[in-house]
């Protein structure tokens, strides 16, 4: 065995040295990239992030998976009861249960992913001040943890539709292409206020108010074609408004296609994540500073 | 000569102080501060004091070389490694280092306690930057290392701090870059692992790594040190092979202890209570001078009386190893009412002749208030323990214990 080690590691030779990595490090300047390359050298250690938290919430206990389901849930029932029942809220040709929780589903990855990268710089400080990596991992991490919550949820969302008796279309097809829309949404908002809140520290208590705010700005309770055109384009502009219509349509096969929202919520939800990327690579280098 | 592995130039590192003070910045502030500027007619607030943990820092280091940073507390040397492990950048100067390159700056980085020790293996190796292949391939060596193999499958909840250790240093030993960065990370476990991890760190030097190593240990140091850098309030005092490293170090300790303590100014600690005077007498009452064998009286003067103060002392022997610690919160005085000094006596000293260092320290309720390392320097004169003399200081150890020998037939 200790013959075959010191095969492996040959002494530094001339050649060896000209095929070494060279590592600069220079202080920080205005400019930056977005690391797009790193993120995915370092795909190992993301997958690693996503494992543990995973492995750590599901191994305790069955509840961990059962949150996924109650929360949506729950609040279903409480806007079947106010909205559908007594207020009467339109819901597109489908039954105002199945219309809501189709969009709290989405609604409900977004908002937990937007509060739990907000705070996951600041818990994961002992690491940001003893370990390099891109930094962008951990938010990453946090909110792909969020899709096998999605899932749970998506197959109760599957089961209200067989009890109504709802077949979906062939749009069904266009359901991952919203998830992957929902993942870039939460991965914009989450990365801004990921950065944001090791920069101000208060932002923390921001970031819940805030997923309020957007939740009423986004139909979850009622739906979008309350609006006339152009207006219901424009609403688009909030990326959540693309994921949650275009969710309703792609399963229920709702009457109102959003085709201009979802595009429109393409175009914000890119923008947004590129702007937070951006954002987050600028101040990324004093993290371990100010965490 | 072999290649250059890192070649640091000029590289400096400023903190606000507002940092130093652990404050935080809150959007609230930013806001306010903001809307002040608006009305105030665009005029910035005060500039915020600043300080420069490291300034102009210069080294080049050899492929192969294991190199010692040494300096006291806030000399600089855990900014510098954090600059070489890229979690800081420099606010001024360049680094460029040859190889892929990798840090420890703490054992057990990102370890998580419900996990399995087999789990966390992999993860804190992730952390760490190896790749999941080379994990599954060192696997085995690694578990062999840390002497956990019966409890892998356990959550590390449920394991002793010192099987922690063990198993997070068995991970870390098994990085294999060709740059190794290593912050105080010995300072753990047992003695007998502490002494299978200088081991392991040896075969490491001799595999041609480059190693850059920082610790308060300084035998570790002269054992596994080619050469020695020493840092002072951020500035490289000395670059040199280790041992007149470690003893240019050693003097600068001896320097600054013969300032008077009360304004010695290279102290930590809150500061509501401070060491103003320290004496040490033998019986003889010759300050500074002690007998082998003899009563020792180390008399710690205060400049304040403050409820629940305590005060502790370590004693370092010539090469800079701790032989020994005095707390007296751990004794019969803790509790009682404090006075303006601290007496503790020893009715015979075991030490054999030589220059000790003493490093001392106040608390209040647990809260570090004042330090100083190298509080005083300390000359043990020969004596006789027991009647018999006891020969100077030398490698073979600095503390006597009372014996007998016999021949029995």
């Amino acid at each position: 065995m200790i013959g075959s080690r010191e095969m492996k590691l040959p002494k530094l030779t001339a050649q060896t040295e000209a095929a070494l990595p060279v590592t600069v490090i220079r202080p920080a300047s205005g400019w930056v990239t977005l690391g797009v390359r790193e993120i995915w050298e370092f795909r190992e250690l993301l997958f690693f992030f996503v494992w543990r938290d995973l492995k750590v919430r599901y191994r305790q206990t069955l509840l961990g998976a059962s949150w996924a389901v109650i929360q949506p849930l729950s609040t279903m029932v409480i806007f079947s009861v106010f909205f559908g029942r007594l207020a009467r809220v339109p819901s597109d040709g489908v039954p105002y249960p199945v219309f809501s929780f189709a969009g709290l589903v989405p609604w409900t990855f977004f908002a937990t992913a937007l509060t739990q990268a907000s705070t996951s710089l600041v818990l994961h400080q002992n690491l940001v001040k003893k370990v390099y990596f891109p930094r962008l991992v951990i938010p990453i991490a946090v909110v792909l943890v969020g899709i096998v919550d999605f899932a749970i949820a998506f197959v109760v969302l599957i089961g209200m539709m067989a009890f109504y008796g709802l077949r979906p279309t062939w749009h069904v097809v266009w359901a991952p292409l919203l998830l992957v829309l929902a993942i870039i949404t939460a991965l914009g908002a989450g990365i801004w206020f990921a950065a944001l809140n090791v920069r101000y520290r208060d932002v923390q208590y921001l970031a819940p108010f805030l997923a309020q705010m957007w939740f009423f700005m986004t139909p979850v309770a009622y739906p979008s074609s309350l609006l006339g055109e152009p207006w219901r384009t424009v609403y688009g502009l909030n990326p959540m408004v693309g994921v949650v219509e275009g969710f309703r349509w792609a399963l229920l096969g709702t009457t109102t296609a959003p085709g201009p929202t979802v595009a429109m919520s393409v175009a914000a939800a890119l923008a947004l994540l590129v702007g937070a990327v951006y954002f987050f690579r600028r101040v990324e280098s004093t993290f371990a500073d100010t965490v | 000569m072999s290649a250059l592995a890192i070649r640091i130039e000029g590289v400096g590192k400023e903190f606000p102080l507002s940092r130093v003070r652990d404050q935080y910045p809150t959007l609230r502030a930013a806001l306010a501060s903001g809307a002040q500027r608006l009305v105030g007619g665009g005029r910035r607030a005060r500039a915020e004091g600043r300080f420069w943990a490291l300034r102009d820092v210069s080294v080049d280091v050899h492929a192969g070389e294991v190199v010692a940073i040494i300096g006291n507390n806030g000399a600089g040397k855990s900014t510098l490694l954090k600059i070489l492990s890229r979690i800081t950048p420099p606010t001024t100067g360049r680094i460029e280092a040859r190889g892929r390159l990798g840090s420890l700056l703490e054992v057990g980085t990102g370890f998580h306690a419900e996990l399995t020790g087999r789990e966390n293996v992999y993860l804190n190796g992730a952390i760490l930057g190896m790749r999941k292949t080379e994990i599954d391939r060192k696997f085995d060596e690694i578990v062999a290392f840390s002497e956990v193999e019966r409890f892998l499958d356990m959550p590390v909840k449920h394991y002793s701090s010192g099987m922690q250790v063990r198993l997070a240093f068995a991970v870390a030993a098994h990085l294999e870059p060709e740059i190794l960065v290593v912050d105080e990370v010995l300072a753990v476990g047992d003695a007998a692992f502490q002494k299978k991890c200088l081991g392991k760190m040896q075969t490491v030097s001799r595999e041609g790594r480059t190693v850059l190593f920082v610790s308060h240990n300084l035998g570790a140091v002269r054992a596994l040190c080619d050469r020695g850098i020493v840092l002072q309030h951020g500035v490289v005092t000395v670059d040199a092979p280790v041992a007149k490293a470690v003893a240019a170090y050693l003097a600068t300790l001896e320097d600054a202890s013969a300032y008077d303590v009360a304004e010695r100014t290279d102290r930590h600690g809150k500061g509501d209570v401070r060491l103003t005077r320290i004496e040490v007498t033998s019986d003889d009452d010759v300050p500074g001078t002690l007998t082998t064998g003899r009563p020792a009286r180390f008399r710690f003067h205060v400049s304040d009386v403050l409820p629940g103060m305590s005060c502790a002392f370590d004693v370092f022997d010539p090469l800079g190893q701790q032989i020994t610690y005095f707390n007296s919160s751990l004794s019969e005085i803790a509790g009682s009412a404090p006075g303006h000094a601290f007496v503790c006596d020893i009715d015979e000293l075991l030490l054999v002749p030589g220059r000790y260092r003493i490093d001392a320290a106040l608390s209040c309720n647990g809260e570090l208030q004042d330090k100083l390392e190298g509080a005083v320097f300390v000359d043990v004169d020969h004596g006789l323990v027991r009647g018999w003399p006891v020969p100077t200081f030398t490698q073979y150890g600095s503390v006597v214990l009372p014996h007998r020998w016999t021949t029995p037939a």
